[in-house]
């Protein structure tokens, strides 16, 4: 009887393990079988080739996602500019610099900039950021790829951090005594032997803060001004993929191919997203099995 | 001096100045926005439902919105993400299942928030037919938070002791008698952590709710689970970008971020102390 009950139980927590499984495979169909009916009218030429998004045009709407994808890349490329040195940096000196102390009280305050919802962050770049950034450059508005760029760094700060970070402990002391003891400095040190020892971690965390950066949605949408065109420098306004999705979806009705069209602009993203967050998995893998 | 030591010296200089600007975005973000919403904060404004076009008065709708809606996010993600994280530590075998939840998990953390938005639109709001509402919003925003939940649970499965089950299951107990006398107890409070930091990542979230239930303004409280409802990220978001006179309700909107802050913060806070907490309690 006992028995029976306990194989039950394990199928119980069987299922709810699968019902996991199922959410992923269920956001990739549904996204899939949605967007697969914007393709009965829309070319895949014009979707990956053509830089003209305008479905509200009269006669002939064009879906073209280039300029998006460029918008995209544009502010991850931003923000990672300028996150990860900040963020290697900061790892850096939590790991080697700071003292126990120090270590306590930074690393839990750093955890409060990653809780900070996306939503008042692109508030800030409105009220804030956007503000600065139209003075530095003598510029009208200071909604463009550049304060998106600098909110983006600011929310992929966290991840990069207390990654890299792991990464560095994890480089057994033996390589730094031994560093240490052939006369190198700290400085050197951290640079010649840890940094390097540490590179694929280091390089997972940028990986995942480069997906964060890539999907985030509120941020960008309210911080980059949204102008629907190929942005020409970092100055311009630009549209990613996520806030195109966020402004029309609202807008369009049901089952029209603009609607499909967003389903397809969502699964674009969530296989570019899907290719970074694995990406950064394998090179994680690969690092583990090396001190292991 | 050395050159090696000048050169030790810059590069200790630039690592502090980059945790000191890290240190200074966070500064910068908190004493803006408190700065500018404490002013308008008062016991009127969280109580009241806006009025006149949301140009005066409060934000109550939205706190109670934010509230349904996470308790749903609560309802629909904890009993599933525990049950998931119990199959991972306690029943599962190192198979290509396992390897497949696993993988499955760690995707699920790195899809974009507004692509849950897509999906609760079509399996939710259309396939389930349960509308633009609370309760669909509420299972977007569940299924965003499954991984965080998982990962945390299984991370407190993982810090009781083998030798709890084994000592159960030497005296004649089932597999699952020892899960639920002698780990699960144990774990509790450590799953408890999770399950708040989830929830408090949930509540800020605006992107899933969207298009699954949030709405620009609602006169009335929602009346049932079927009612589309107002949010504080989303009310935070039309107040600094949609409304039509923005800059006359630029207090409201900094008000609206310092209660939505306040609320994560405090959220997190008590997830902290709880974690701490048990960190003593295991030591003594």
């Amino acid at each position: 009887m006992n028995k029976i009950k306990d194989k039950l139980i394990f199928f119980f927590f069987l299922l709810s393990g699968l019902i996991v499984v199922m959410l992923l495979a269920g956001i990739f169909y549904l996204l899939g079988s949605t967007s697969i009916h914007a393709f009965k009218e829309i070319s895949l030429k014009q979707f990956f080739f053509s830089d003209n998004w305008n479905p509200n045009a009269y006669g002939e709407p064009s879906y073209g996602i280039v300029s998006m994808i460029v918008s995209t890349f544009m502010v991850t490329i931003g923000s990672l500019v300028i996150a990860v040195p900040l963020g290697i940096g900061t790892a850096a000196y939590l790991s080697d610099i700071a003292s126990e102390k120090v270590r306590e009280i930074v690393k839990p305050v750093i955890e409060i900039l990653a809780a900070i919802p996306s939503v008042v962050i692109g508030f800030l770049g409105i009220v804030l950021i956007g503000p600065i950034v139209a003075k530095i450059f003598h510029i009208q508005s200071g909604l463009n790829a550049v304060n998106g760029s600098i909110l983006l760094a600011v929310m992929a700060l966290p991840t990069i951090i207390s990654l890299s970070e792991d990464a560095l402990t994890a480089v057994p002391n033996t390589y730094t005594e031994a560093s240490l003891a052939l006369g190198a400095t700290k400085w050197q040190t951290l640079v010649k032997v840890k940094i390097p020892a540490a590179l694929s971690g280091i390089l997972a965390s940028c990986m995942l803060g480069m997906g964060r950066a890539v999907g985030e949605t509120m941020t960008v949408l309210m911080a980059t001004g949204c102008a629907p065109a190929m942005p020409h420098s970092f100055l311009d306004s630009v549209r990613t993929l996520t806030s195109s999705i966020a402004i029309e979806l609202g807008e369009v009705a049901y089952f029209s191919t603009h609607y499909y069209a967003l389903f397809a602009v969502g699964l674009v993203l969530f296989i570019i997203t899907f290719i970074i967050n694995l990406a950064s998995d394998i090179i994680l893998h690969n690092y583990q099995k090396v001190y292991n | 001096m050395k050159y090696r030591d000048i050169s030790q010296a810059i590069g200790f200089l630039f690592l502090k100045a980059c945790l000191a600007i890290v240190l200074f975005f966070l500064v910068l973000i908190i004493w803006d926005i408190s700065s500018k919403g404490i002013g308008t904060i008062n016991w009127a404004f969280l109580t009241q439902m806006p009025k006149n076009g949301m140009t005066e008065g409060g934000i109550f709708p939205a706190i109670v919105g934010t509230f349904f809606v996470s308790i749903i996010t609560g309802v629909f993600s904890i009993p599933l993400g525990i049950c998931c994280a119990i199959y991972l530590n306690e029943y599962s075998k190192n198979n290509w299942f396992t390897r497949l939840i696993r993988m499955s998990i760690r995707n699920l953390a790195g899809v974009p928030s507004i692509v849950y938005g897509l999906f609760g639109v079509v399996l939710f709001v259309q396939m389930l037919k349960m509308g633009t509402s609370i309760l669909s919003a509420g299972c977007t925003l569940g299924i965003m938070t499954l991984p965080v939940i998982i990962t945390a649970s299984e991370e407190a499965l993982k810090n009781v002791p083998r030798s709890y089950r084994e000592g159960s299951l030497a005296l004649g107990a089932t597999k699952w008698q020892a899960i639920r006398t002698n780990v699960l107890p144990y774990s509790i409070p450590g799953m408890l952590t999770g399950t708040i930091l989830g929830l408090a990542r949930a509540a800020g979230e605006t992107a899933p709710i969207l298009f699954t239930g949030a709405a620009f303004f609602i006169p009335f409280l929602p009346k049932s689970l079927f009612s589309q409802f107002m949010a504080l990220p989303y009310h935070l978001y039309i107040m600094s970008t949609q409304h039509h006179s923005i800059i006359k309700v630029r207090p409201i909107a900094y008000a609206t971020a310092l209660v939505l802050i306040v609320l994560v913060f405090s959220m997190n806070l008590i997830a902290v102390l709880l974690r701490y907490k048990l960190r003593k309690v295991k030591k003594g």
